[in-house]
């Protein structure tokens, strides 16, 4: 079953037109990629699939049972203060700001769930620690762990590895990882590392001014497309 | 120190110092979202539009504060509207309206003749208090400080990362708005104590130090709301002494505890760097 369909979906700035006639869609525990050039209309697409923008045409179904309170959502670090005082426990637990209701403070159960996402990202000791005094690794690492807090079937990350170290990187895709395989979460990033694409994705978006690839990781791998842009099987 | 306690046993300086204390409070408690969403001039700008309204309500023999309140909150809604939907740019737009405000407000004091209580809001005169108005100012911040507690976690959340909080279906705009009428409620009532011209320092200054010294939310808003009301407290104390103008020393006072904390801040940056380097 689709977690999120898209159909002939047209999304731009404005009136400004960037991608038209967008079909694809994202299963329970797929791992779809996202991947284009700078300009291609990636995070438009997460804006418009998030509903922070408004779909020029075409229509985003989601699940009958998937409302916004279940999709987590890692910005791009730029989006974010470097130097916002907030401690990582702060931070973490924003994640359940939509599911208080009209309570004003945290329940025992949010503390609990925020408490065990810090424990998956590996950022419990650095609980008490303020968000800007932390590496940049450390960083997104809280904020997957603010995303997960705030989901329970559904992740879009906004390039969650550009900016960081190889090592903090494959750190974070292990830890991405886990998240879709163990507790079966969906994820749909957008990147720039096809390597990694090839490595993890289930499925492959590939947007570009030209055209647009959507399909399965060995679809992608034996299409056209793929020799078109990167000259096909070097990366293998 | 007895001298200090002393003066409060004249009820005006008793009043001004219930309603100073409540007020530095409120402005302190809000100062810390509007500084880190680059909102504070929100603050200066929904003063100058109280002065229009004080001066409409003088005119028409009204009572100043009903008259105030709902044109600031107005105003503070409309300035939040323009601000996101970013045709004017933000700063622009709470300039225009200012000035603007202003300009009507002046208009009409020449027009219906000059009035003394108009003259105590633009620069202030907290010694002046009414019981009435202690009373009403009293119930607004007690009220303001606790819809904040209320809504702390929420304007944490949406301060830190508005679109995270929109995607994940946090009301934001609500939000926003809350803070906007909040904010106008607290710059019109402590228009009395600070001025017109003076106000908006009550909701810069004190987050601006206390974002140096902590780095953590809550340390930064428990910290603000300490600083806030030891400076108003340190100005009035000093203003009665030397017999300055309150609203003014409260400012001076609140930029030495500014001016202290950045000193404190580049020291303890300074220690760090040497332990590191060591």
């Amino acid at each position: 079953m689709s977690l999120i369909n898209c159909k002939n979906l047209t999304i731009g700035y404005n009136d400004r037109v960037i991608l038209k006639d967008l079909n694809f869609s994202v299963g329970e525990n797929d791992y779809l990629y996202i991947i284009g050039e700078n300009g291609s209309g990636k995070s438009t697409l997460i804006k418009s699939l998030l509903k922070l923008q408004k779909a020029i045409g075409g229509e985003i179904e989601y699940c009958e049972n998937l409302n916004s309170k279940e999709i987590g959502y890692l910005p791009q670090q730029s989006s974010i203060q470097k130097d916002f005082p907030a401690s990582v426990e702060e931070i973490v637990l924003s994640g359940c700001i939509n599911k208080m209701g009209l309570k004003p403070f945290y329940s025992a159960k949010n503390k609990r769930k925020a408490l065990h996402n810090m424990e998956l990202m590996k950022i419990n000791s650095l609980r008490k620690e303020s968000y800007q005094n932390l590496s940049g690794g450390q960083q997104q690492r809280v904020l997957l762990a603010r995303a997960l807090t705030s989901s329970s079937k559904a992740l879009l990350l906004d390039e969650p590895v550009t900016s960081l170290d190889p090592i903090a990187a494959s750190d974070m895709y292990s830890l991405i990882e886990t998240i879709n395989k163990e507790y079966r979460i969906a994820v749909i990033m957008v990147s720039h590392d096809i390597n990694a694409a090839f490595k993890y994705a289930t499925h492959i978006l590939h947007l570009t001014k030209s055209g647009v690839f959507f399909g399965t990781t060995q679809e992608y791998k034996n299409s056209e497309f793929h020799k078109r842009f990167y000259g096909g099987g070097i990366y293998d | 120190m007895t001298d200090f306690i002393n003066i409060f046993s004249y009820s005006f300086m008793l009043r001004a110092l219930i309603v100073g204390v409540l007020i530095s409070l409120c402005s302190a408690l809000l100062g810390t979202s509007l500084v880190l969403k680059r909102y504070s001039m929100i603050g200066d700008g929904l003063s100058h539009v109280g002065f229009g309204a004080l001066a409409l309500s003088s005119a028409l023999h009204l009572s100043p504060l009903s008259v105030a309140i709902p044109v600031v909150v107005i105003a503070a809604v409309f300035l939040l509207r323009l601000t996101s939907s970013s045709r004017l740019k933000g700063d622009s737009a709470i300039a225009v309206i200012s000035t603007c405000a202003l300009a009507i407000g002046v208009i009409i004091v020449s027009v219906s003749g000059t009035n003394t209580d108009l003259s105590n809001y633009m620069f202030g005169s907290i010694l002046s208090l009414t019981t009435a108005d202690t009373v009403t100012s009293v119930i607004v911040t007690v009220i303001v400080a606790i819809l904040f507690i209320f809504f702390y976690h929420r304007i944490f959340a949406v301060t830190f990362d508005e679109d995270f909080s929109v995607a994940t279906g946090v009301k934001a705009s609500f939000i926003n708005t809350v803070l906007a009428v909040l904010t106008s409620v607290t710059v019109v009532i402590g228009m009395r104590m600070m001025g017109t011209l003076l106000v908006s320092s009550l909701i810069i200054f004190p987050p601006l130090s206390a974002i140096r010294l902590c780095k953590t939310f809550k340390g930064v808003t428990i910290t603000c709301a300490i600083i806030s009301v030891t400076a108003f407290l340190l100005g009035l104390m000093l203003s009665y002494e030397l017999s300055l103008p309150t609203g003014a020393t409260i400012v001076v006072t609140n930029l030495s505890l500014m001016l202290i904390s950045f000193i404190i801040d580049k020291i303890k940056n300074h220690i760090k760097r040497k332990k590191s380097d060591s």
